[in-house]
């Protein structure tokens, strides 16, 4: 008995030793084919819920922008009204703290220095068709171009000269290149519009200044598939962030601002729904002003310092150059021949060029830090300017006993540019064009100065010179993983990152000197008297010992 | 010749371990004041702060243990042979005149040493322990209502905290060999029993 017991125990084991692993091999089968099939439906249905190439409205061959704009408002009727009344559209913006009119339209910079009697060129950068010069009609619902910003293609491109056109016709590009741009594919691009993305902001946003990676310092196309140490939001293969997430946009208008910046936010993270009229675009509105976890100590930082002094340790961090100085002084050099003269300093970047004078650039550049609350003011046309001081294109407000203020860093972009020397202003002048007045065609000053005052209401004294300016960029973007943040020793040590930053207490940077000397010389002292005390002693009881 | 217990166990236990926190206390505190650099600020601040907790942990017990023992009447101050004692460390320590201070063990401090240890306890180390707490805790100091406070001003109590405990630990470390022999203090420091001249 017992023998068979053993025997049928023995044959019940081996059967499910067989089945265990077959039943398991079936689950598992069972499951990848399951795991395929959401992919395959995941692949097959769009996050969207139109398919614009199914729209009759798109079986169009479109002959200009404007068409293809028109046939977009057909279905989003109110779309190109909203988009009227946003910066990207009016190139205006009044702030209404300083009451300065800024926007494009308005400052004069210390880069290409001014839109104004250049709007052929710079419009490549404006949401509309065909603003060339005062006449533009701003009215006009079908000027608004759509698809600059919501291409999915990456094939829809605004080339300068074309006063906010992309090529129709079979155009030499970059001109003199002997390379030729096929005639844009509006209805291609009509068909597979989207949300913006990286690459549609950063279409203008990465080449501000005239180039990649020109202006900002911490925008540079770079980001359009940046990895996890570049920025640890948009790293392609992470968290995978397009500019709108944090650029919360309502009614086409785009939240956050360089004119008027959010420097610090009290009022800590933003829940969703809660509409007070704070900008979504900080990193309080997400992380709060306690953001740290493990190591509490660094929450005491954030009433003075702003999370991008310590998280972005370096601008320009994505291997492209960023430009740091302008001198347009030295422009119109040509050579023998009177030709227009290039050269490359040995990055392969242009350090002179006769149309624009001398450049330099960086990479990985440690900021500069200032105080700072969110209120910029702009030395405008018509601010007095009389070549003495170096002119602060913007100044950025704020000081350690205001509570609104942090610590944020800043790349200064310096250079040296045109002033009218009889009008005591800063000078809008004409480059760009075809005509015989613009500067990158003929290279003469004071044509190019006529022209441009002129065009500003006021006449050209007869007399510029150049003048040194200054233009501060806050750092914002390109945040670093933490582990690539600031270490605390960077700032607190003796010449440490905020060494320039006035009116802070700073651990670590031996800031008390004449206390110091006073507590260790009084220690010293001591420690003299003890020996003194002590060798009277040793030598006496020596004594008393004879 | 005679010996006394004078200290019990758990006074050598605090004793010893409060010195060395103390002194470490000294060495990485003068290194996030920016003195020199030796740890490194981060990992000075970080010790700095640990053992800050150890030796707050540590006064819990050492407060609780004087009074249950009763042993806080140690530091009650006299005037009583103040001046003996002055003249003993100008001139009689060093004609090797008798000690003018007799120990006991419900009178284990001299005048000068209970008048010392008496200005530690109610100036050194609230000063170190206030302005610490308020350094540790700078942004919550709205909760106590002290956020009209600058950080200058709670630094700069700490550190003068910190120059105070120096000087009187190089004082400190010196009398202990002040005793009736040079080392006799020291050794009841450590092993409880005190050497005195009778």
């Amino acid at each position: 008995m017992k023998k068979t017991r053993f025997k049928i125990r023995y044959l019940l084991l081996l059967a499910a030793g067989l089945l265990l692993p077959l039943s398991a091999y079936a689950t598992v089968q069972t499951q990848s084919a399951v795991k395929t099939d959401t992919k395959q439906a995941e692949k097959q249905v769009s996050k969207s819920t139109a398919d614009h190439t199914k729209f009759k409205e798109l079986q169009k061959d479109f002959k200009s922008g404007p068409e293809v704009t028109k046939a977009c408002l057909e279905c989003h009727t109110e779309a190109a009204k909203q988009v009227h009344k946003t910066k990207h559209w009016t190139w205006e913006f009044l702030n209404p703290e300083t009451k300065q009119r800024l926007g494009k339209k308005n400052v004069i910079n210390n880069f290409c220095t001014s839109v104004q009697s250049n709007q052929t060129f710079c419009s490549a950068c404006h949401v509309g068709y065909g603003w060339k010069d005062d006449s533009f009609d701003f009215a006009k619902e079908e000027n608004v171009d759509c698809v600059v910003c919501h291409d999915t293609t990456g094939k829809y491109k605004k080339l300068p000269g074309l006063s906010g056109h992309p090529n129709y016709k079979t155009m030499e590009w970059p001109p003199h290149s002997g390379k030729f741009r096929e005639p844009t594919d509006l209805k291609k691009i009509a068909q597979n519009v989207g949300k913006t993305s990286r690459q549609t902001c950063g279409g203008c946003h990465f080449y501000g200044g005239g180039g990649d990676a020109v202006k900002h310092g911490d925008l540079d196309s770079s980001l359009k598939k940046p990895l996890r140490y570049l920025d640890v939001h948009m790293d392609a293969k992470g968290l995978n962030f397009s500019c709108g997430k944090c650029h919360l946009s309502d009614s086409h208008e785009v939240s956050g601002s360089r004119y008027a910046p959010t420097a610090s936010d009290e009022e800590g993270a933003i829940i969703r729904g809660k509409d007070d009229g704070r900008n979504p675009t900080t990193c309080v509105a997400c992380h709060d002003n306690k953001p740290h976890k493990s190591y509490a100590k660094l929450n005491d930082h954030t009433d003075k310092v702003a999370c991008q002094t310590c998280h972005i340790p370096e601008f320009a961090r994505g291997n492209l150059p960023t430009k740091m100085t302008w001198d347009w002084s030295t422009a119109g050099r040509l050579d023998e021949k009177g030709h227009r003269i290039k050269t490359r300093n040995s990055a392969g970047m242009v350090a002179y060029d006769s149309k624009k004078g001398d450049f330099t650039y960086e990479r990985s550049v440690i900021p500069e830090y200032v105080w700072f609350n969110g209120e910029v003011k702009f030395t405008l046309f018509g601010d007095k300017v009389d070549g003495s001081d170096v002119v602060k294109i913007n100044q950025f407000m704020g000081g350690p006993d205001d509570a609104d203020s942090r610590i944020w860093p800043v790349k200064v972009f310096r250079g040296k540019q045109p002033y009218d020397v009889g009008n005591q202003t800063l000078a809008v002048f004409h480059t760009a064009g075809k005509d015989d007045a613009a500067y990158w065609k003929n290279y003469d000053w004071e044509k190019a100065m006529e022209v441009g005052m002129a065009t500003m209401g006021v006449k050209y004294s007869g007399k510029m010179d150049f003048v040194k300016t200054e233009m501060s960029w806050p750092i914002t973007h390109m945040v670093a993983p933490k582990e690539d943040a600031l270490s605390c020793a960077q700032c607190h040590r003796e010449e440490g990152r905020l060494k320039n930053v006035s009116g802070i207490y700073m651990p670590g940077t031996n800031n008390t000197p004449t206390i110091d000397k006073l507590g260790f010389g009084i220690a010293l002292l001591a420690l003299l008297g003890v020996f003194v005390h002590g060798g009277i002693r040793i030598l006496t009881s020596r004594k008393g010992a004879k | 010749m005679a010996r006394i217990y004078i200290f019990k166990r758990f006074e050598r236990f605090w004793h010893w371990s409060q010195a060395a926190l103390i002194i470490f206390m000294l060495v990485s505190g003068f290194e996030v004041h920016g003195s020199y650099h030796l740890f490194g600020f981060e990992n000075a601040v970080t010790y700095h702060t640990f053992a800050a907790w150890m030796i707050i942990a540590l006064w819990v017990f050492a407060v609780f243990w004087h009074f249950t023992t009763g042993e806080w009447k140690q530091y009650i101050p006299t005037m009583q042979k103040v001046d003996a004692m002055i003249k003993y460390y100008i001139t009689g320590i060093f004609t090797n005149a008798p000690h003018p201070f007799k120990q006991t063990r419900l009178s284990k401090h001299n005048p000068l040493q209970r008048l010392a240890y008496l200005f530690v306890l109610l100036v050194i180390n609230p000063v170190i322990w206030f302005s610490g707490w308020a350094y540790l805790f700078y942004n919550d100091l709205a909760v106590v209502g002290l956020e009209w406070l600058p950080l200058n001003w709670i630094a700069l109590l700490h550190v003068l905290g910190a120059f105070m405990m120096l000087i009187f630990l190089i004082a400190h470390v010196y009398l202990g060999t002040a005793g009736h022999t040079p080392t006799s203090h020291i050794k009841a420091m450590v092993t409880g029993w005190e050497e005195t001249d009778e």
